[in-house]
Formats: structure tokens, C-alpha cells, sequence
């Protein structure tokens, strides 16, 4: 028995979201998740790379079917219907793509939100010297998931962000300590506050799925809250001279204990209120 | 009614054939395949750039070159890529050579003008590729972001600066021209709508040119002014804004991906009806996405700069805008699958590297949408995915339609049809040699390798190596293309005047057409694609 035309369509088009939905689970493609925002991003990662792969295998197929069924056998071309247009196809194919294109907006919108994105960018580390009237300093904002379920950004850990050709230096104010290397605490918002003194430089963290450009003239605002314990590499993304490609650091992500204790080890201040503040 | 060259110049036709290439010909068909050769000249010294940037990224540590050479190298690539190689072929070459066949005109609006827009890129090629000797070229990518631009190898990037400016130059004396010779140069009788698509696109094209190229010289031009006078204007160290710059520049080179693709969707619109013999599908919504295209182009440009100085408002508004694009192009895909369905195609070289063209083009599409988002852009801005999904839409995408053209249009030029055997073989090394060398890319950004960088992780020595493999087979591909060209040219099957029984109007004269185009009057097309109606041309 035949299978009408619409039918066939339908179930083709059902396969191909089926097998669309299979690769955007299954295949994975990114590096592990180690901040609070990478699962988010994963998450929108697979919605994109399933509509992606319904969308690509439909259209090839669609081309290999055309040249194969309509392909010229002879060397004359044959008579042929003259199509020139089709009002409602086209009114279809226009939806198709608007209608891809709306979901695939708003649910990134979403997404973005649920990363902080929308968040107003605040410079806690000026706030506590800034009466109500003074103007807050002007600042590019990367952006800012800093509270994580409801916790008040102020306990985030402030670190001062310095990109040079071609090196990170880490300031972490309230210990006094300088680093090459960025430690973090598992589980604890960390608020970078990143200057440039050159060029353009980048901030990223592959593993965080988070980069913000540094950019000379005004202080960029970032904020992240790491979630996996390990080594990750942070990677100048901004092409900013000969050693670019060599101007990379490391981010540790520790166990807040084991972050505290090697503030204790490494800072020239002796125990202080602010650094058990940032323990507890 | 129409317009010969100015008597002065049309003396050049009296000379012997080949030479009236070297001259300063009014001809629109001379100037187009000097354009066309121009460009291929250009493609091969970009292609070799890719090459020794590619042999460097064999291994992870900066071994090949220096580093501050390597930065000259990509520099170079891209800038020779884009204003050398697919902006002046896709728009110069063919543009001047099928627009007035299109319009029904014996040239151009204006030849001179246009005589003097192809002899400027030459000599802008040669300052360019000159900085390189002359102490060094611009080590600052063809985006020249300040303050690294203002810093680094004062001297290429103030020659940089001048060979761009004069390519800008060049390129709106060639969209003026195109804005004139559609608008003022048509043979009575033809209307707008009747015209091919390539006319439309070429309309679309040249108003962006027109509004976006003067920015990116205004821009250039303050750029040098803050590295030879030292004034600050996007210098923070002297109060200047360096985010303004980007801005400033994408406005420009946003559309400038339109500038390369919007001619290709024209050139792809002419060469797939004839080989499927079926009429354009939707000529008229095929029209309104050019100018959709056109409009949605120029409000988009910040999508470049979602991880620089940018606050979220305008995050948002670049993510909806950019995203909306995918509609206008969708419907010319979908048009282009309807104008094959059902048709009766024959698979030549011309149709393979349009359906390549479509596939790539495609793929490219969708890595776009995914990087007008936002929060999946700020992962993957400046990486490897972004260099992958570039080099699909710009190399599987325009270059593609450039070398379907070539196939189409070479019996045209020459009289004789390029070796089909011969165009096969270069499709198939091309069209895998694309997708080894690219995709995989989208993989090493994904996964945390920076573009624009001669030395990496050691752990993504692998996949490079895939991609090396891949642009090795894409520099093969050439070959066969080459000898394809100077093979056929002597002893090529003989076409005929119309050897694909065309219906668009450079195919109604003799194959090469004689020095005015038409052996008489200019024929009146009103339906170019009207393959299976009943009368397409009257007159
Ligand atoms: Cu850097
Ligand atoms: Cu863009």
C-alpha cells in the first residue's frame, strides 16, 4: 500500500527531529562543566546543536534527493512543469525560520538571564567608600552571575585583575597576596575586577564557559562561581601582540578550606576578619 | 537608446586582443576579467599566506616563523582574502561583466570611472603586500583594533591603512557605477522586475557599499591620524575610547560579509534555473530578502562585540536583530531547493558548486545563529569555532559560487566549455578539503583554542594536523582548476554561442560577444527565467 505524500512528509519530519534530538544529547562537544553558569550553557549548547542537526540533515537531504530523483539522464533536457512560485509554500518557508529563530531568542534570552546577564553590574569593591552622591567610577560589565540561589552578592570574594602583554596578575585585596595564578573557592562567588595596561586583552575560562574582554581605560566587571575542584587554563582570547598565543594562566579551583588555608600560607596579613570572612 | 565609451578611450580596441588587458580599457568585459585575473593572482598569494600559517599550526610551539611574522602573515591573509580576492571577483569581475548583458547596455554608466576603479587595486595590492618588505607588515589582523594597532609595526599599519583606503575607494567608484547602469541604463521596455537576480543582488550590494565603506575610511582615516600625529581619538592612554573604534568598524565590515555573499546569491540564482531548466522559484520574494538582507545587514554590527565593552540592552538588541537575518535567507535557500525540485539537472561542475555552495553555506548558517546568542557567543567569540564558521560562509560560501560561475560562464568568455572530468575532480578535492580544514575548528574552539595564536595547547596538536591535511588538499584542488582553464582555452570543446540553451540576455549574442555586445539591437528579456513558458524574449 502507498504511503500518501503528507503522511510520508510528516514522518520524515518526525525522524529528523528524532535523530536531531539523539546527536544534540549525545554527542557532546565541550570541555567538562566547572562553574555555575557551564551547565546552563551546555544546556542551550544541546537545544542549539539539535535544532542545528534537524535543520542541516533536512536541507542536505532535500539536495542529495533533488540530484539524484531529478537528475538529467539523457542529453537532452526533457520538458519540465514551470513552476515560477508557490504563494503558501513560500509563506511556509518563511515561517519555518521566524518561528526557529523566535524559540531559539527567547530561549537563550532565558538562558543568558539565568546566567546573570541581565543583572546590573555593581563595583562592590568601590561601594563600601562611596557616599550616595558621588557617581559610581565608570566600567565595562562582563557578565555578572554572582548570586547563586538568593546568596547576597556581598559575600562574593574580590579579586583585582591585572592583563599586561603578556601576562594575568591576581590581587586578591583583603589578603594582600599577588599571584600569577588564580585560586578560587569551590561554591563562593568570585568578583573580578579586571584593568588593562597595553591592549585589549581577554579573560577566559573554557571550562567556565565565560570570557570577557580587558579593555585599557576602564576597569571590566566580571563575577563567576566555580563548582568542580581541579587545574583549568585561563586563555588570553584578544589577539593582543607576538606572545599572544603563549599569554596564558591557570585557575584552581579548591575546596573553600583548602582555598583558606593557602590564603593563610601566602598572605602577608595575619588572620584577619575579612579573610575568615571569606572562609566562612 | 544607448551609450558608446568616450571615442578617446575606444581606441584601445584596434589593439591586438590580449594587450587591451593590460590597458586602461573602458571595455565592461575587459575590466571584468581584469578584475578576475586580478583576484586570482591575489587568491593564490593569500592562499600561500594561509599555507605558511597552516605549517605553522602543525605543531603547538612556535616553530616555523617568528612570532611577530606570524601575526604579519595573518594579517596579510585576511586582508588580501577579503579586499583583494572575494570582494573585487564576487562584485568587479562579474559584476562588470553580466550587468550591462543584464541591463541590455552596450557598457557601463560610467567606464572611465570604472577603468579607474579596477586600476586602483593593483597598486593597492602592491603597497600592501610591499609593507611586508618595507620593515615589516601590520601585525594587528585586518580588524586593527586599537590600542595594539597604535603600538605594533607603526609603519605596516600606516601602509595597511593607505592600501585599504584606496581598496574602499575603489570598491564605491564600482558600486556607483552598478547603482547608475541598473537604475539609468536599461533598454526601454525593461522593467525592474523583469531584470535578473544578479542585478538585484548587485543593487543590494552596491547600497551597502555606499553607506557602509565611508565609515570604515573615515574610521581609518582617524586611526592614522592617532599613529602619525598622535591625536588620542581611540587612544585610552590619551583620554580615547577603543570600543568606539569597534564599533566604528563593524558598522563597515558587518555588511562587508553581505558585500561577499549577497553577489554569490545572485550569481547562484542565474546558474541553477538554467541547469535545472525550470524558472527561478519566487523571483519575487527572492527580491524583497535582498533588500531585507540589505536593511537587517547594517543593524547588526555588535554581534562582533558581545564579550568587548557592551552593555546588555544593546547584548540583546544585536542578538534579536542578527537572528532575524536567518529569515530572509532562509526563504533564498528554500527557494533555490523548490527551483531544483522537480526540474531536470544536469550534475556539471557549475551545478555541483552551487549545491556545495548550499550545503557549506548551510552549515555556516547555523553556526551563525548559534553565535548571535549571547551566552553561547561568549564562550566561543575569538576562537577557532568562529574562524571555522567564517571560513564556511566566506570560502564555502562565496568561493564556491565563484568557481560555479567560472564553470557557467567560461564558455561565455571563451567560446569553448571548460573539461567536465577535470571541474568534477576539483569540486570533490575542494569541497573535502573545506569541511577536513574547517570543521574541525569548530571543535578547537569549543573546546578552548583561541584564534589568531601561532602556538596552542599541546593537546589539540591532533586536530590541527586534520586541518593542515585539509587546507594541503585545498591548495591540490587548485590545480586541476588551473590547468582545467589553460587546457580548455585552446583546446576545449568548441560551445557555440548559447551551449546551455540559456535564456538570460549575455547568452542571446555570439560566445565571446563581439566589442559592443549585441550584433544589433540589445533583445528585450522579460521573463530570463521563463525556461518551459511559452515566450520569453519578444523583439
Ligand atoms: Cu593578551
Ligand atoms: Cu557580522
Amino acid at each position: 500500500m502507498p504511503i500518501p505524500p503528507r503522511i510520508l512528509t510528516l514522518l520524515i519530519g518526525t525522524a529528523l527531529v528524532l535523530v536531531g534530538l539523539w546527536v544534540g544529547q549525545n554527542v557532546n562537544l565541550l570541555p567538562v562543566d566547572a562553574s555555575v553558569n557551564a551547565p546552563l550553557y551546555d544546556e542551550l549548547f544541546k537545544v542549539l546543536f539539535s535544532i542545528g542537526t534537524t535543520l542541516f540533515i533536512g536541507i542536505v537531504g532535500m539536495v542529495l534527493y533533488s540530484l539524484t530523483r531529478f537528475r538529467r539522464r539523457s542529453d537532452t533536457a526533457g520538458e519540465v512543469l514551470a513552476v515560477e512560485g508557490n504563494l503558501p509554500l513560500e509563506i511556509l518557508w518563511t515561517a519555518i525560520p521566524a518561528v526557529v529563530v523566535l524559540f531559539v531568542g527567547i530561549y537563550s534570552f532565558d538562558i543568558y538571564d539565568r546566567m546573570g546577564g541581565m543583572v546590573p553590574m555593581h563595583d562592590h569593591s568601590m561601594a563600601s567608600m562611596q557616599t550616595a552622591q558621588e557617581p559610581e567610577e565608570k566600567t565595562w560589565a562582563g557578565i555578572s552571575p554572582a548570586s547563586v540561589e538568593g546568596e547576597p552578592p556581598a559575600t562574593a570574594v574580590p579579586i583585582e585583575v591585572t592583563a599586561m602583554q603578556f601576562a594575568f596578575i591576581f590581587h586578591y585585596p583583603e589578603a594582600d597576596i599577588i599571584s600569577g595564578e588564580l585560586h578560587v573557592p569551590a561554591g563562593q562567588p568570585v568578583s573580578l575586577r579586571m584593568t588593562a595596561n597595553d591592549v585589549i586583552h581577554a579573560f577566559w575560562v573554557p571550562e567556565f564557559r565565560l570570557k570577557q574582554d580587558i579593555i585599557p581605560g576602564q576597569p571590566t566587571l566580571l563575577s563567576f562561581t566555580a563548582t568542580r575542584p581541579g587545574r583549568y587554563p585561563i586563555v588570553c582570547a584578544e589577539l593582543c601582540g607576538a606572545y599572544h598565543g603563549g599569554m596564558r594562566s591557570t585557575v584552581i579551583v579548591e575546596e573553600p578550606e583548602d582555598f583558606a588555608n593557602w590564603v593563610a600560607q601566602n598572605s602577608p596579613v595575619k588572620a584577619t576578619p575579612t579573610s575568615s570572612a571569606v572562609i566562612s | 537608446m544607448t551609450i558608446s565609451p568616450p571615442s578617446d578611450f575606444a581606441s584601445t580596441a584596434e589593439q591586438p586582443r590580449w594587450q587591451r588587458y593590460f590597458g586602461f580599457s573602458t571595455d565592461h568585459k575587459v575590466i571584468g576579467l581584469q578584475y578576475l585575473v586580478c583576484g586570482f593572482l591575489f587568491y593564490f598569494i593569500g592562499g600561500a599566506l594561509a599555507g605558511a600559517l597552516r605549517t605553522e599550526l602543525l605543531t603547538p610551539i612556535s616553530d616555523f616563523m617568528p612570532r611577530e611574522v606570524y601575526n604579519e602573515l595573518l594579517t596579510l591573509h585576511g586582508t588580501v582574502m577579503i579586499f583583494l580576492w572575494i570582494v573585487p571577483v564576487v562584485n568587479g569581475a562579474f559584476g562588470n561583466y553580466l550587468i550591462p548583458f543584464y541591463v541590455g547596455a552596450r557598457d557601463m554608466a560610467y567606464p572611465r570611472l570604472n577603468a579607474v576603479a579596477f586600476w586602483m587595486i593593483p597598486p593597492a595590492g602592491v603597497l600592501l603586500i610591499s609593507s611586508y618588505f618595507l620593515g615589516g607588515a601590520s601585525q594587528s589582523g585586518w580588524t586593527a583594533y586599537p590600542p595594539l594597532s597604535l603600538n605594533t609595526a607603526a609603519t605596516g599599519q600606516v601602509i595597511w591603512i593607505l592600501s585599504v583606503l584606496l581598496l574602499g575607494g575603489s570598491s564605491i567608484f564600482g558600486a556607483i557605477n552598478f547603482v547608475g547602469t541598473i537604475l539609468k541604463m536599461r533598454r526601454p521596455g525593461l522593467q525592474m522586475m523583469q531584470l535578473p537576480m544578479y542585478c538585484w543582488a548587485m543593487l543590494g550590494t552596491s547600497i551597502l557599499v555606499l553607506l557602509s565603506t565611508p565609515v570604515l575610511a573615515g574610521t581609518l582615516v582617524l586611526l592614522s591620524f592617532d599613529i602619525v600625529a598622535h591625536t588620542g581619538f581611540f587612544n585610552p592612554a590619551m583620554g580615547g575610547n577603543a570600543v568606539v573604534y569597534q564599533h566604528l568598524f563593524w558598522f563597515y565590515s558587518h555588511p562587508a560579509v553581505y558585500i561577499m555573499v549577497l553577489p554569490a546569491f545572485g550569481l547562484v540564482s542565474e546558474i541553477l534555473p538554467v541547469h535545472a531548466r525550470k524558472p527561478l522559484f519566487g523571483y519575487t520574494t527572492m527580491v524583497y530578502s535582498i533588500m531585507a538582507i540589505v536593511f537587517l545587514g547594517l543593524i547588526v554590527w555588535a554581534h562582533h562585540m558581545f564579550t568587548s565593552g557592551t552593555p546588555p540592552w544593546m547584548r540583546l538588541f544585536f542578538t534579536i536583530a542578527t537572528s532575524f537575518i536567518a529569515v530572509p535567507t532562509g526563504i533564498k535557500f528554500f527557494n533555490w531547493l523548490a527551483t531544483l525540485w522537480g526540474g531536470s539537472i544536469s550534475l556539471n561542475s557549475a551545478v555541483m558548486f552551487s549545491c556545495g555552495f548550499i550545503v557549506n553555506f548551510v552549515f555556516g548558517g547555523i553556526t551563525g545563529i548559534a553565535l548571535a546568542q549571547v551566552p553561547f557567543d561568549i564562550h566561543v567569540h575569538d576562537t577557532y569555532f568562529v574562524v571555522g564558521h567564517f571560513h564556511y560562509i566566506v570560502y564555502g560560501g562565496t568561493v564556491f559560487v565563484i568557481f560555479a560561475s567560472i564553470y557557467h560562464w567560461y564558455p561565455k568568455v571563451m567560446g569553448r566549455l571548460l573539461n567536465e572530468p577535470l571541474g568534477q575532480l576539483h569540486f570533490w578535492l575542494t569541497f573535502i578539503g573545506l569541511n577536513l580544514c574547517f570543521a574541525p575548528q569548530h571543535w578547537l574552539g569549543l573546546n578552548g583554542m583561541p584564534r589568531r595564536v601561532a602556538e596552542y595547547d599541546p593537546q589539540f596538536q591532533f586536530i590541527n594536523q586534520i586541518s593542515s591535511v585539509g587546507a594541503l588538499l585545498m591548495a591540490v584542488s587548485t590545480l586541476p582548476f588551473l590547468i582545467n582553464v589553460i587546457w580548455s582555452a585552446y583546446r576545449g570543446t568548441v560551445a557555440g554561442d548559447n551551449p546551455w540553451n540559456a535564456l538570460t540576455p549575455e547568452w542571446l549574442t555570439s560566445s565571446p560577444p563581439p566589442e559592443e555586445n549585441w550584433h544589433g539591437e540589445a533583445p528585450l528579456v522579460h521573463e530570463p527565467y521563463g525556461y518551459g513558458l511559452k515566450s520569453p524574449v519578444s523583439s
